[in-house]
């Protein structure tokens, strides 16, 4: 059995791998996905706790943001094609309407 | 037991190399099967962790509805590759690599305290009642956290209206 640390720092390397995505990419689409992988991250360190101090509070939590992760998926998209329609681009650089 | 190990090791390192391939793809395309790729890797080390049901949820909403969405609008919008034409502010994409290196130290320091802990046993009635499956899982479900429950269905439904309203044409 592999130790409580390995899945946490497998846990913390998929979640710094997803941080830099959103920082390095240009892409609406690909920010996403990399905010998904953040996401998964979380829930690894949710379920390896859950399984190592045997309770299933954290199993549940990871079911519900599994949940979360869905609408915002919908509604990350709908609005990610929105932006599409207005500006024919989905670079993040571009979309800075609300820039000072 | 040691056949777990090594199984959290190989899916560990796969669930890492196309997590390093989301980012290195250009096609946003390939990033999200890349991205399939870690969501079944993870599921594969959710099964070391005696968490079954979570492992087929994983693959059944995450590689399976989630993504297919996503692949859904790339095929929809027809995304052209990641490759601006107008790059602004280019020096503060670099300062990715540092900020990444703080956040990795950061969280290995707080790992390094953590005290040892061993999986518990396997309750000596068999493994049908453990945590992690779907009897336990149902079980608290429906009874301790039936609010966050319902709460989370109510903005499965507002997601869904929303989503609805953001994508219409705004001409008819």
């Amino acid at each position: 059995m592999a130790p409580l640390t390995w899945y946490l720092g497998l846990s913390a390397l998929l979640f710094t791998i997803g941080a830099v995505g959103v920082f390095i990419k240009r892409n609406a689409i690909t920010i996403f996905l990399c905010i998904e992988l953040m996401l998964n991250a979380v829930n690894l360190a949710l379920v390896s706790l859950s399984s190592f101090f045997g309770d299933i509070g954290g199993q549940l939590f990871v079911f519900i943001v599994m949940t979360v992760a869905a609408a915002e998926a919908a509604v990350g998209l709908a609005i990610i094609i929105s932006i599409y329609r207005n500006r024919e681009s989905l670079n993040v650089d571009e979309v800075d309407n609300l820039k000072l | 037991m040691r056949g777990e190990t090594i199984l959290f090791v190989v899916f560990a390192v796969l669930a890492l190399v196309t997590a390093l391939n989301v980012l290195v793809q250009r096609n946003p395309l390939y990033s999200a099967l890349s991205l399939i790729g870690t969501l079944a890797s993870l599921s594969a080390v959710y099964m070391t962790l005696r968490a079954q049901f979570i492992a087929a949820v994983q693959i059944v909403v995450y590689a399976g509805a989630i993504m297919v969405l996503f692949v859904f609008v790339i095929m929809l919008l027809n995304v052209p590759k990641d490759q601006p034409q107008v790059e602004k502010q280019k020096g503060l994409r670099y300062l990715a690599i540092p900020f990444a290196g703080l956040l990795i130290a950061e969280t290995f320091t707080v790992l390094q305290r953590l005290p040892a802990r061993s999986m518990p046993p396997l309750p000596a009635s068999g493994g049908d009642q453990a945590v992690g499956t779907t009897w336990s899982i149902g079980t608290a479900l429906f009874t301790d956290y039936l609010l966050p429950f319902e709460v989370t269905s109510v903005l499965i439904l507002m997601a869904v209206v929303g989503a609805m309203v953001l994508a219409r044409r705004e001409n008819d």
